[in-house]
């Protein structure tokens, strides 16, 4: 799955250029890094960009990978596909992030690279992003939080000086607009649905609560970048997402937990690559055909 | 979602929707298939999921499927037999300019 030449003709062969013998199966498809200039800006720091990049593609690959694991269990099969269709779009975006940090720091790691070869200390997303699954409640409330966080960053880094990242928020931004709509109008019907389903919600929402307050803990990276104006300073997003959850809980008529915020391991949280029990679990999945084919495998 | 729970009866099933969908390519919105959702706005949403997504449109119509009066087979005959020798209904007797689209 790497941006290569066949993949390039791929695009290719189904562009508004060449839409007359495809228009079936939809047209119009657009590549969001077109026209866009891929060099790193002189006046910033190729491995911090590189480890920013990585910060926000494993957020999107991990939650990806655990909306993915919805497929063959959503309790509705419309809800399935939209379940799937929101991992895709965060898979999507983890393709470009990752493969833009390989090429920020000089190593020439590709996105594969990236996201099968490295152990977990090297993984940066978010504790909240590798949380196992429950049942349907958990993953809307931790989808709401998530795509709220997400879309606030984003929303922000369409501004950022390094182009590319720029180019991969602003199509970010209105895949996750959506995600954010789906979630809430899930937590919603179900917190203001029966005395059974609201139930759940709120013990969902109990669930992925403690995982918060890390979403805003900024790493030194960060503020490094943010200071560059190339990155986004999370703790600078927390009123405008206690805003947006605290309109949602309202119309849903729950309450936002009481619950003491999950501690670090000695300052350290998820962006220093120090994760919970879950993530060794997800990666032996994640990584295991590509560590197996040490030659690479083709799909 | 009135927050009255109890005037909600349990539904075994959500009602069948069907969808109509207008392409970029397309004057008028085409009937694409059919869905399940519990109420109107989230129709409009699985029909985004879930016939869209390969970038075919532009405007979404969906409809309760109770909702349409369809003629019935068994009404094929008189319905649409009788208008099958009228050629004469076909505006065939004067010529189309070449700069008129779409007829």
């Amino acid at each position: 799955m790497s941006f290569d030449s066949d993949y390039a003709g791929a695009y290719e062969a189904i562009t508004e250029e060449h839409d007359d013998t495809r228009w079936a199966f939809g047209t119009g498809f657009s590549d969001p890094l077109a026209g866009v200039d891929t060099t790193v800006p002189p006046d910033v720091d190729g491995a911090d960009l590189a480890a920013y990049c990585q910060m926000l593609g494993d957020d999107a690959l991990i939650m990806s990978h655990r909306l993915q694991e919805w497929c063959t269990r959503a309790p509705e099969l419309e809800d399935e596909v939209a379940v799937a269709n929101i991992g895709l779009d965060l898979l999507g975006q983890a393709r470009f992030l990752l493969a833009r940090a390989g090429t920020a720091d000089g190593t020439g790691r590709g996105e594969d690279d990236l996201a099968f070869l490295r152990g977990e200390l090297e993984f940066r997303n978010v504790r909240l992003a590798e949380l196992v699954n429950g049942d349907f409640a958990h993953t809307m409330a931790r989808l709401l939080v998530f795509t709220t966080w997400r879309l606030a960053l984003l929303a922000h880094l369409v501004d950022s000086n390094d182009p590319v990242l720029a180019a991969i928020a602003d199509k970010g931004v209105k895949e996750l607009t959506y995600h954010r709509d789906y979630a809430a109008r899930w937590v919603i019907r179900l917190g203001d649905g029966t005395a059974y389903s609201r139930e759940r919600m709120q013990a969902g929402l109990a669930a992925v609560w403690p995982y918060l307050d890390e979403l805003f803990r900024p790493h030194e990276v960060e503020l490094r970048l943010a200071a560059a104006g190339v990155a986004v300073d999370p703790s600078t997003v927390r009123e405008e997402f206690d805003a947006v959850l605290a309109e949602v809980l309202a119309a849903a008529t729950l309450d936002a937990p009481e619950v003491a915020p999950l501690p670090g391991v000695a300052g350290r949280y998820g962006r220093h690559g120090v994760h919970t029990e879950a993530m060794g679990y997800l990666l032996a999945e994640l990584q295991s055909v590509r560590r197996v084919h040490h030659e690479g495998a083709r799909w | 979602m009135s927050g009255d729970a109890a005037a909600v009866s349990p539904r075994s099933q959500w009602p069948l929707y069907e969808v109509f969908v207008r392409g970029k390519r397309g004057l008028n919105h085409v009937h694409v298939g059919s869905l399940h959702a519990p109420d109107d706005e989230m129709a409009l949403r699985h029909a985004r999921d879930l016939y869209t997504r390969r970038n075919e449109g532009v405007s979404i119509w969906v409809v309760r499927a109770e909702y349409i009066t369809a003629s019935s087979p068994d009404e094929k005959d008189p319905f649409f037999a009788p208008s099958g020798d009228k050629v004469y209904r076909h505006p065939t007797f004067y010529e189309i300019p070449d700069n008129v689209p779409h007829m």
